[in-house]
């Protein structure tokens, strides 16, 4: 046993570039977190549109059995940070005191509130649990936006001027999600609006990336020429043709084209923040990733347990999803 | 970030230090020590229910789903249906109070999270990936699925939660109990920082602590839900035998109340012994912490153990003494418990500790309820299997009212336990490693800290409120009908439309 500690205390395992890999993934898990509990956080902002008892219920309905789990992608994201760069998990959540804890609040009124709307059937009730709903829905990924926003510059501050057109670009990005989640899933229950206001997210999610493009031009220490790099180009690029394909996907009834490309255009969002800041973890301070990252022997067991367990997670996902394939039916109350 | 780095190393213990501490500005409100400390003990004793209910229920869910799935008695069908709503509500709340503490590692323990972190975050992660995933995304077909799924699914998704809901233990333990006796790391000095750095990890993982720990924790689990459902159907048998009130589902409020005792007389037994167990295991690896616990100042031998003590003014209430306590003592008693049958054993003194001792008061009288409530537990398994083996488990009404007022008792004593761990620890976060103090977020204002600590507050009795009711409701409804049962339905062949599961 003690020889194969010494193993793996020696060097990276395969000989990997474990802390890279590491950078990585924890973008990858916040992109999928963001795409994911995305769609749920948009479904709570169409919800606001839907006056109708029927079409709310669908909302809820259709949200109902993924939420939770899609939730998770962020305790695995905190946990992951926690875990590769302790310092830069403690320096940032520490740095956005309340930054955090507003999401918190907003994922707490957002958590709640599916749960609560249908304990009782009385108006003032969900008329209530339905504004905790919304709020929380769109704070949420507002919030994170900002989060995302001021840890890529490195401010000390948590309400920035980058912090406010990336939470923007973040909340309209899952209310695209939305729109094509619940065209897919609840498509007769809900009025033709929903696909109007999925065509109108995406137009506003990529004029808030322009503005954001635009100030991080003035924030970034290597200012515009940071946003000149040939992969940072193809992606903002293939961000306007995946926004145009889901448009016309998305009027054209193919719901499950269009949340693809809704899932192409926030990894693609993540993929430009993580490229902006590589190979710089905690801006605000410097460090970087190879600065940061924990000693070989804890990267390679994280490492071991990660490849072992997230294709199993990967899996859970498969099954909880091809379950509930499908649009969802009367019957299926919340 | 040499700055915040020498920072992060600062004794924050308040007192003389506190004045060269340039980060700490005058006008701060409130010591964001103390707040944070403050935040995260009432965060995680408000958490702790949820989890408690959810990994308390588990086993019960799964042989409810298991009966209901083979066929034959729809009682079964009723209580997988009924204690599932619970269930999804505390799953739930769980849920969003959870990441909360998660956060609260990085927002407010920032020094303790650079510090350890190497060796803390790993269990964190692995938490959420191989346990929170797993019950996450399997609650969603047990609790909306039941039509959409095989039987097979369905009893696997079942398994799959509950097993999730234990991992989820395993790894918070795991990480838990590291800070309770930490091994296998050394300390490395990191831009002038002492970091942790992790060296043998089988050693770090698995201490012996981690064993008792858990053992402790999930039989409380069950023991707290076995109360909980004993009590609550403890209410509709008082109502439909002693007081002739015609009471609907009556069938299932007797199985539930059966099963609950079933598991009451396993758990409640158990519990007592493992503690006396684990109670040893403190004395040998936690010196300081049993001291508390016994409130014994002075090295002494032959300690007797209160086990009703009686404060007989104020001082000896907050603060407690051993040796001038007023009560029922068992001559030799903790000298026993400690040395696991010597009554002459030495206890070392919390005066021979060069840390200054926990809030002993409420290490000792947190102790004593809890054990006291063990007892009773075990007095209340007894007496209900022996009211069952004489034929008269529902008509004895003295029984049922005991039942019902001990049925938050369980939770009551997991806080008290948890408090005892937690409390009679401090003032280190890491055993002899790392003070709380010097774990809280350099950068932290008072005034930020009771913004937080204010929201919590208010937010937390909201939603310990709305849980409160929730459940009520639940219960108060009672389960569905047999005639609304899948069941049945299917027996009489009925019209195809069934009823989805909320």
């Amino acid at each position: 046993m003690t020889s194969a500690v010494d193993a793996l205390a020696a060097g990276p395992v395969l000989g990997l570039p474990l802390p890279e890999l590491w950078f990585a993934l924890v973008f990858a898990l916040l992109g999928t977190f963001l795409f994911l509990d995305g769609f749920d956080f948009g479904a709570g902002a169409i919800f606001a549109t839907l006056s109708d008892d029927e079409g709310r219920e669908a909302v809820l309905s259709a949200i109902g059995p993924f939420w939770d789990g899609n939730e998770v992608w962020l305790v695995v994201f905190g946990g992951a940070l926690f875990a590769a760069f302790p310092s830069v998990y403690a320096g940032l959540f520490s740095r956005h005191y309340l930054l955090m804890f507003g999401i918190l609040g907003a994922l707490i009124l957002r958590g709640l509130a599916p749960e609560m709307y249908e304990q009782r059937h009385d108006a003032r009730w969900q008329r209530w649990w339905g504004r905790s709903f919304v709020a929380g829905s769109v704070l949420a990924p507002f919030l994170l936006g900002a989060f995302a926003g001021n840890w890529l510059v490195g401010s000390p501050r948590s309400l920035t001027l980058v912090g406010v057109v990336t939470g923007v670009a973040v909340t309209a990005l899952t209310v695209v999600s939305g729109a094509a989640f619940l065209r897919l899933k609840a498509r007769d229950a809900l009025p033709e609006t929903v696909t109007e206001i999925g065509v109108a997210a995406v137009a506003a999610y990529l004029l808030a990336v322009v503005a954001t493009l635009g100030v991080l031009a003035t924030r970034l220490p290597a200012g515009v020429d940071a946003l000149l790099s040939p992969p940072v180009i193809a992606l903002v690029a293939a961000s306007v043709g995946l926004g145009a394909g889901y448009a016309v996907a998305l009027r054209r009834g193919a719901s499950l084209v269009a949340l693809a490309a809704a899932g192409g255009l926030t990894y693609g969002l993540i993929a430009v923040v993580g490229l902006l800041m590589y190979p710089r973890i905690d801006p605000a301070t410097g460090a970087t990733v190879g600065e940061a990252v924990v000693s070989t022997l804890p990267l390679n067991l994280m490492s071991i347990g990660a490849a072992l367990l997230l294709p199993l997670v990967v899996a859970y996902f498969a099954v909880l999803y091809s379950a509930f394939s499908g649009p969802i039916t009367a019957e299926e109350a919340y | 970030m040499p700055e915040r780095a020498a920072a992060l190393r600062r004794d924050r213990d308040g007192g003389a230090r506190r004045s060269d501490a340039p980060l700490q500005s005058h006008n701060d409100m409130i010591d964001p020590v103390l707040a944070s400390r403050f935040q995260f003990a009432l965060t995680t004793i408000v958490h702790i229910i949820f989890p408690v209910m959810s990994m308390g229920l588990a086993p019960f869910l799964i042989y409810f789903t298991w009966r209901d799935v083979r066929g034959g008695d729809p009682v079964y069908e009723q209580l997988r249906r009924f204690w599932t709503k619970v269930f999804a509500i505390s799953f739930v709340v769980g849920t969003v109070t959870g990441i909360v503490l998660e956060f609260e590692f990085g927002t407010n323990f920032a020094a303790f999270s650079t510090t350890a972190g190497e060796l803390f975050g790993g269990p964190l992660a692995v938490e959420g990936m191989m346990a929170f995933m797993l019950e996450a995304t399997f609650l969603g077909i047990f609790v909306f699925g039941r039509e959409r799924v095989s039987d097979r699914l369905y009893l696997v998704s079942s398994l799959a939660v509950g097993v999730g809901t234990w991992l989820s233990a395993v790894w918070i333990l795991i990480a838990n109990s590291w800070m309770q006796m930490p091994r296998g790391y050394e300390l490395v000095s990191e831009n002038g920082d002492e970091v942790v750095h992790l060296v043998d990890p089988l050693a770090a993982y698995l201490t012996p602590r981690f064993g008792y720990m858990y053992v402790h924790m999930q039989n409380a689990a069950v023991e707290s839900v076995a109360l909980f459902m004993a009590a609550v159907s403890a209410f509709y048998v008082y109502r439909h035998h002693v007081r002739g009130e015609e009471t609907e589902h009556i069938a299932f409020w007797h199985k539930t109340l059966k099963i609950a005792l079933v598991a009451l007389l396993i758990t409640a037994p158990l519990q007592v012994l493992q503690g006396d167990l684990y109670a040893r295991h403190v004395y040998e690896t936690q010196p300081q912490k049993f001291a508390a616990m016994e409130a014994v100042w002075d090295t002494e031998a032959y300690v007797p153990e209160y086990i009703f003590a009686i404060p007989t003014d104020l001082s000896q209430f907050t603060d407690p003494r051993a040796k001038e306590l007023f009560g029922i003592g068992i001559p030799g008693g903790a000298s026993w418990l400690a040395s696991g049958g010597d009554a002459t054993a030495e206890i070392r003194g919390l005066n021979t500790f060069e840390a200054a001792a926990p809030p002993v008061a409420v290490v000792f009288w947190s102790f004593r309820a809890m054990v006291g409530m063990g007892f009773w537990f075990i007095l209340l398994a007894f007496w209900g299997g022996y009211r069952w083996y004489t034929g008269e488990l529902f008509e004895d009404g003295l029984l049922h009212k005991a039942l019902m007022a001990s049925g938050l008792l369980g939770f009551v004593a997991v806080e008290l336990g948890w408090v005892v761990t937690e409390v009679g620890r401090q003032p280190w976060v890491i055993q002899g490693v790392l003070k709380t103090s010097e774990g809280v977020s350099p950068g932290l204002t008072g005034a930020e800290a009771l913004i937080t600590l204010a929201g919590f507050v208010g937010v937390y009795a909201g939603i310990l409120a709305l849980y409160v009711y929730v459940v009520s409701r639940v219960i108060r409804d009672g389960p569905p009908s047999v005639r609304e049962l899948r069941s049945t339905a299917e027996r009489d062949a009925a019209p195809t439309e069934v009823p989805g599961d909320d």
